[in-house]
């Protein structure tokens, strides 16, 4: 998963599949920044993993981040307990995605890498860059549509400011 | 290194018990100086690292005391250092990376070289180049090591102090806090984890917030919705060191709701009976420990957390950056001898703690509300009386005791 930036890698899909990735990626992002935070877990698979987690420990291959779910139920139980039993100040984001580097998984799926920067936008006005890093994402095609088997975002920073609710 | 206050701080205590806090000990940039000399620098023991974290000998982490950079590093001997990280030539920082591995520390600005317990080995051109320049002839490398912390290792934990009169690690600890720390590092650990978070807001905010065992099921919601954690569950608080170390415990499956608020409905809003998890291995668990204890936040003045909530197991390190930031670094672990199952139920209970904890998250934000309600006000005191206006042991969570604590550990300190 690590080495799929390769220059002129020759697994490279065609223009028809890249496209189709994007377009997953750009609608992902605008759910989650227009606020259909219960449309989210739809782009997982039943059995997923959600992920995130920093660089620095992504790369030493530790097993914790600051969220992980294993199944759609899990990413349903994270935006129930947001809307439902968590406190925070208003926020939204607005994600910026670029190209998707997609290469043929092996097995079925598609393997996608995308550098993400995500600004919040909190309730008073204030807007700051909350978090960049890349989504490593291994997508599947399941009744006719593609989703997320499996998403890791990998921040590049290890910190938090304040704290990180609505999901990346 | 303890001074006098200086004249520009002028903290004015209401009262000589601690159940009121004027809110300027939260917003005085001067009094923040005062701290770093009187406290982190004073005779305490700073957390600085968990052992594990530098396991092979050169393995060095960069991290604070107070607000003083340090580097933490382990020498050939497998012994544990700690030192200001800053050249004692012309003060430049030696380490600018978080963690790694040397032979020696070598300043990068005229190459000053240090062994791995601090000690200035050599100079370059200390003799001039060809015996012309160099050093005077009187000039001593012994002079010149760099600023060296005492440091003790406990269970893992390695703590510093940069003051001769700090009583050793245990004494400063006492029976009961020592005898916690045993318990929960009692076999070789594996950390699985690690980040930190931003907290706008003074440190001591953050340590009240640890201490406070009133707020967990209040403003963490969460953990009430699913019965994690009720104040009327059995538990109690221990609070030790004059007051700056605290341990609050409490078992889960032996509480009751009867006769208390969280049975009148609309009465608390942390109370959501609508709400079921549709993934409840979440919060599987298992007894971790023989003593039925379930939750269990642990508290070292003045900058360490030890925190059980179910088998979620982790260390805070708190480093104040100004009168109104900190930095919360988390160090989440399990044990070596975890079967893949328990290894399981700590990665799905993860999703509990930290800057994205579903029953911790509030804390990264609660200080902050506090420090931008009290900006430049200097008449008015946080009110302490929970449990009474002593600093005594309590058999109930609902109590500000711990909190009281701090502030008398932090008074005496002060010398105020």
């Amino acid at each position: 998963m690590e080495t799929i930036t390769k220059f002129n890698a020759e697994t490279t899909v065609n223009a028809e599949v890249q496209h189709k990735v994007e377009q997953l990626l750009a609608e992902y992002a605008a759910t989650i920044d227009e606020e259909q935070y219960r449309d989210w877990p739809q782009y997982f698979t039943e059995k997923c993993l959600y992920k995130i987690i920093s660089r620095d420990n992504y790369h030493k291959k530790m097993p914790f981040g600051f969220m992980y779910c294993d199944n759609r139920n899990m990413l349903r139980d994270r935006i129930a307990s947001m809307k439902n039993a968590n406190v925070y100040e208003p926020h939204t984001y607005r994600h910026m995605l670029s190209r998707s580097v997609v290469t043929d998984g092996g097995d079925g799926s598609l393997i996608a890498r995308t550098s993400y920067m995500v600004v919040r936008i909190m309730h008073d006005g204030t807007q700051e860059i909350f978090s960049t890093g890349s989504y490593i994402d291994r997508i599947v095609s399941e009744d006719g549509k593609l989703r997320f088997k499996e998403k890791i975002v990998v921040t590049d920073s290890t910190r938090v400011d304040v704290l990180l609710v609505i999901p990346l | 290194m303890s001074e006098t206050l200086t004249p520009n701080v002028n903290v004015q205590w209401p009262s000589s018990n601690t159940s009121r806090v004027p809110y300027t000990v939260f917003t005085d940039p001067e009094l923040f100086k005062q701290e770093q000399k009187e406290i982190f620098l004073g005779p305490n023991w700073n957390f600085v690292a968990m052992e594990l974290e530098i396991p092979n000998k050169g393995d060095y982490k960069s991290t604070f005391v107070g607000d003083t950079p340090v580097v933490v590093v382990r020498d050939e001997e497998g012994q544990v250092h700690c030192f200001v990280n800053r050249c004692a030539h012309r003060g430049s920082v030696l380490v600018f990376d978080q963690t790694g591995n040397k032979e020696d520390f070598t300043c990068v600005y005229h190459n000053w070289r240090y062994d791995l317990s601090g000690k200035l080995k050599s100079v370059a051109f200390q003799h001039g180049v060809r015996k012309v320049g160099g050093m005077p002839k009187d000039f001593s490398l012994d002079d010149h090591h760099l600023t060296r912390a005492r440091v003790e290792v406990y269970y893992g934990l390695v703590f510093a102090t940069f003051s001769d009169e700090t009583p050793p690690l245990k004494e400063y600890l006492g029976e009961r806090m020592a005898n916690h720390i045993a318990r929960v590092l009692n076999r070789p650990i594996r950390i699985l984890g690690t980040y930190s978070q931003t907290l706008h807001s003074n440190w001591k905010l953050y340590m009240e917030n640890s201490k406070d065992s009133y707020h967990a099921s209040l403003l963490h919601t969460f953990f009430t919705t699913f019965k994690l954690n009720r104040l009327s569950m059995e538990g109690g608080v221990m609070v030790d060191g004059g007051g700056g170390h605290h341990l609050s415990w409490s078992k889960r499956g032996t509480d009751s709701a009867t006769g208390t608020e969280y049975e009148k409905p609309g009465e608390l809003r942390s109370l959501n009976d609508e709400f079921t998890l549709a993934d409840p291995t979440l919060i599987n668990a298992w007894q971790e420990f023989d003593d039925g204890i379930t939750h269990a936040i642990q508290t070292v003045f003045p900058n360490f957390v030890l925190q059980q909530i179910q088998n979620s197991l982790a260390v805070r390190l708190l480093i104040p950056l100004s009168a109104e930031k900190s930095e919360l670094y988390w160090i989440m672990f399990g044990y070596e001898d975890d079967t893949p199952e328990q290894h399981d139920m700590r990665l799905r209970q993860s999703n509990l703690i930290g800057p994205a904890g579903l029953v911790s998250l509030e804390d990264g934000m609660i200080g902050n509300f506090i420090q931008r309600s009290i900006k430049h006000e200097e008449n008015h005191s946080a009110v302490l009386e929970m449990g009474g206006r002593e600093i005594e042991d309590q058999q109930s969570r609902v109590s500000e005791a711990a909190v009281r604590g701090f502030w008398q550990a932090y008074r005496a300190r002060m010398g105020q």
